[in-house]
């Protein structure tokens, strides 16, 4: 059961802080909505305003330009559908809620990236160059896939000198790198807090001039500054609050990841040396390691590591339904090993022993590559799902 | 002050809360349930690789279930959103931008939750044609004027099951069988009605129904649209890119909200006998109560169709922020909460028929689940006090005891 099996897919979701937990518990047990004028309603309304202070200090930007919503991938719908661009250029590894996401009357653009799945910047130049059409430029800031860091700022210069916004998808790098809205250059930034250890439900879209136009998606109250209806999610909205709150507090974390998901890289490649990891060039990630063991499907891997008791993903969750190549390794030129890629991400919680039992357990793996009457014996007794 | 408690716990609370139309508080089994899932079975429910997927998955789906069960329908029509807003906002602008092309004319009520006359607003920018009904002084819309209404271009009917200030229930029933008759969708807002009063999306013929997690003692933050299967109603993704939620709604599912919203809604299902009874024992103190204490009181809304839990009145001769202002020991609203910020007069008290100065001066009173007899109690006597003194303090009371009937009054130029 799940208890006993080690958790290394933190960049699908992420155990809840125990701070976090407990600022979801207390505010659960409040009453009252923050729109409301009496003492409960007040009492809502100041926490939800210290959370927004909270997202708004640790990002950079002005705290009236936070708008609570419902998780990452509204806040990118919001972006992209309320900015108001009639040409929307998305990179070709951004997150299906970017890529996605549906634009009536909208021109889509795809980026294309290099090899190593960084972005390729004059790609974008040559797309902006090549119309008047006002324009959003989507890029996130790491991707969820591979780790691999994006250069947004370099993304932003680019797009502004062609009059053109950017939008900055941070839900998987936030927690792990340092984020400043205003040095990223970014219009808009969206964040989700169970990507890093606040609970599922809630994200945030921080535009950097509160003032900036942006047509809602959801219409109603007028909650949010008339940007985003709805009665805010007050327990999950403190909750993410607490959980930046322990991310700013535990910055040693991110060099504590790297050295485990070194280790970790290092280990398996002596294990099989043939092992590819994707993006090993790019700056990425200090969590991920997105990796194929050439001749063993990414299916095949993720089932006998589930039986080892090691839960990690073959690619996203969001498409992890379906078995289709990942469009992230398939931009990046991947070819067939795109069917091999899983994903490894460790978090807040991950231990040495963590590490030590997934290099245990990978080198199963490359013995049953080598034995495929093993393989078969496995699949088979996979009986469950 | 303990502003906050909810609900557990000995004595009497002050201010006593009685706006259970804004927001209830959570019910301690509600937390309990949703406690696990952030710490202990986190995982997300669209993991398909690993056991706390399936885990977080299992526990959506029963509560798919369970939401399903509270309103008659089929587990697989129930889709998770992040609360009511969101979910009105989904089925009227979803339904009118896959249908678009062929019907463009939407029919709803001008006591409407907001976010069901914003949804309408912006399709009429996008070139829809709405009605907005008016409705009677008792607050329940005409049938024959909303049959009249229709046209054939009409896609969509949305009407609320029960209003979130004045409590009435529309004809829900009756509504449903007149779109299924001439073929029109047709979409309840049931915020303030699930789990409150019985409803069933079959025997009703409701296609669509909106459904929020706060209203119902469950968490914020999570709500539901039923979208019925057969015949399958097709809609338009409002936060798209994704395909959770048959594609009507993307992004992950949060499972502890989920569930949350499920035990809540199997909870308020089977105590729904019991609590409708004992509310509407309450609700009648309680208006027995202001009824004795101050006269020329004038209660809002049909009674007899109606919440049992709410209750809203007008006491003529009283300054609004006045009244506001003085009542301290009770928590109300004096609208509905999302407008109660701004200085306007309940849109819906304006549509039965108070001028602005009389909707200033009404009180919505909210009972719940956690609201005991002697919290009733004490309401009763701090607002009597409350609006006695303030009409102490009135010339117009005066010169209305006096026998002056200031309506018919000429008044000198000064």
């Amino acid at each position: 059961m799940a208890a006993a099996t080690i958790y290394l897919d933190y960049n699908a979701t992420t155990p809840v802080r125990p701070v976090a937990a407990d600022a979801v518990a207390r505010a659960l047990c409040l009453v009252g909505n923050p729109s409301s004028v009496h003492g409960f309603g007040r009492q809502a309304r100041r926490r939800i305003e210290d959370a927004r202070e909270a997202v708004a200090d640790w990002l950079g930007a002005p705290a009236a330009g936070v708008i609570f919503t419902s998780g990452g991938t509204e806040a990118n719908a919001l972006a992209l559908a309320g900015c108001g661009r009639s040409r929307v250029l998305v990179s070709a590894i951004e997150h299906p809620s970017v890529l996605n996401a549906v634009l009536p009357g909208r021109r889509r653009e795809l980026i294309p990236v290099d090899g190593d799945g960084v972005v390729d910047l004059s790609a974008l130049e040559a797309l902006l160059a090549d119309s008047d059409e006002p324009a959003l430029v989507a890029l996130m800031l790491a991707n969820n896939e591979t780790g691999v860091v994006q250069p947004v700022a370099a993304a932003a210069a680019i797009a502004h000198a062609h009059g053109a916004l950017l939008h900055c998808d941070a839900v998987q790098a936030a927690g792990k790198l340092a984020i400043d809205v205003a040095a990223l250059g970014a219009d808009s930034l969206s964040l989700s807090a169970h990507k890093l250890g606040g609970p599922q439900g809630v994200g945030v879209l921080v535009l950097a001039d509160p003032d900036a136009p942006l047509e809602p998606l959801l219409g109603g109250g007028g909650q949010e500054r008339r940007r985003r209806s709805g009665t805010e999610n007050l327990p999950g909205i403190a909750g993410f609050a607490a959980a930046l709150e322990a991310v700013r507090d535990e910055a040693p974390m991110a060099v504590r990841l790297r050295e485990l998901r070194d280790r970790l890289e290092g280990a398996i490649k002596r294990v099989a040396p043939d092992v590819i990891v994707f993006g090993a060039q790019a700056p990425r990630l200090p969590n991920t390691s997105c990796l194929a063991l050439p001749g063993m499907t990414a299916q095949t891997a993720v089932m006998a590591l589930d039986l080892a008791g090691i839960a990690i993903s073959a690619g996203s969750a969001c498409s992890s339904g379906k078995v289709a190549p990942s469009h992230v390794l398939t931009a990046m030129g991947a070819g067939p090993l795109a069917a091999s890629a899983i994903r490894v991400s460790l978090g807040w919680a991950s231990v040495d022993a963590d590490v030590e039992r997934f290099v245990e357990a990978f080198g199963g793996l490359v013995r049953q590559r080598a034995d495929p009457g093993v393989a078969s014996a496995m699949t088979l007794a996979k009986g469950r799902r | 002050m303990s502003v906050g408690e909810n609900g557990k716990g000995g004595g009497l609370r002050r201010p006593v809360y009685l706006d259970n139309q804004a927001t209830t508080p959570a019910d301690p089994r509600v937390v309990d349930a949703m406690l696990p899932y952030f710490t202990e079975h986190f995982g997300n429910p669209h993991s398909r690789s690993h056991a706390y997927g399936w885990q977080a998955e299992e526990a959506v789906e029963l509560a798919r279930e369970q939401v399903a069960a509270a309103i008659g329908g089929d587990p697989k029509g129930v889709v998770f959103t992040s609360g009511a807003t969101e979910s009105n906002n989904l089925a009227i602008k979803g339904v009118a931008q896959f249908h678009g092309a062929r019907k463009n004319h939407i029919v709803t009520v001008v006591t409407e939750h907001k976010c069901v006359l914003e949804s309408c607003r912006y399709l009429e920018r996008q070139g829809f044609s709405v009605t907005y009904l008016p409705v009677r002084p008792s607050g329940l819309l005409n049938l024959a004027e909303l049959e009249a209404a229709l046209t054939e271009r009409t896609v969509l009917v949305s009407v609320m099951a029960a209003n979130n200030e004045i409590g009435v229930l529309q004809p829900i029933a009756e509504i449903g069988a007149l779109c299924r008759s001439r073929g029109i969708f047709f979409h309840t807002d049931a915020a303030q009605a699930v789990g409150k009063i019985p409803l069933d999306v079959n025997a009703m013929n409701i296609d669509l129904l909106s459904i929020s997690g706060h209203k119902i003692y469950g968490p914020k933050g999570i709500g539901a649209l039923y979208v019925r299967r057969r015949p399958r109603i097709r809609l338009q993704a409002q936060v798209s890119g994704g395909e959770q939620e048959r594609g009507y709604r993307a992004g992950t599912v949060a499972t502890p909200l989920c569930v949350g919203l499920g035990e809540a809604c199997r909870i308020a299902a089977l105590e729904m006998p019991a609590e409708a009874s004992r509310l509407g024992r309450l609700r009648d103190r309680l208006l027995a109560g202001l009824q004795a204490g101050v006269p020329d009181l004038r209660v809002n809304g049909d009674l007899e169709r109606r919440l049992p839990g709410n209750l809203n009145v007008s006491f003529g001769y009283v300054e609004g922020e006045g009244l506001i202002a003085g009542i301290t020991e009770v928590a109300v609203s004096s609208g509905s909460a999302c407008t109660s910020a701004q200085v306007e007069p309940s849109y819906v008290l304006r549509a039965i028929g108070l001028d602005a100065e009389l909707a200033y001066a009404s009180l919505r009173m909210g009972l719940g689940r956690f609201t005991t007899e002697d919290e009733i109690d004490l309401a009763v006597a701090h607002i009597v006090a409350v609006v006695r003194r303030l009409r102490e303090e009135s010339p117009l009371w005066q010169m209305y005891r006096e026998g002056i009937d200031l309506k018919s009054s000429q008044w000198a130029e000064h």
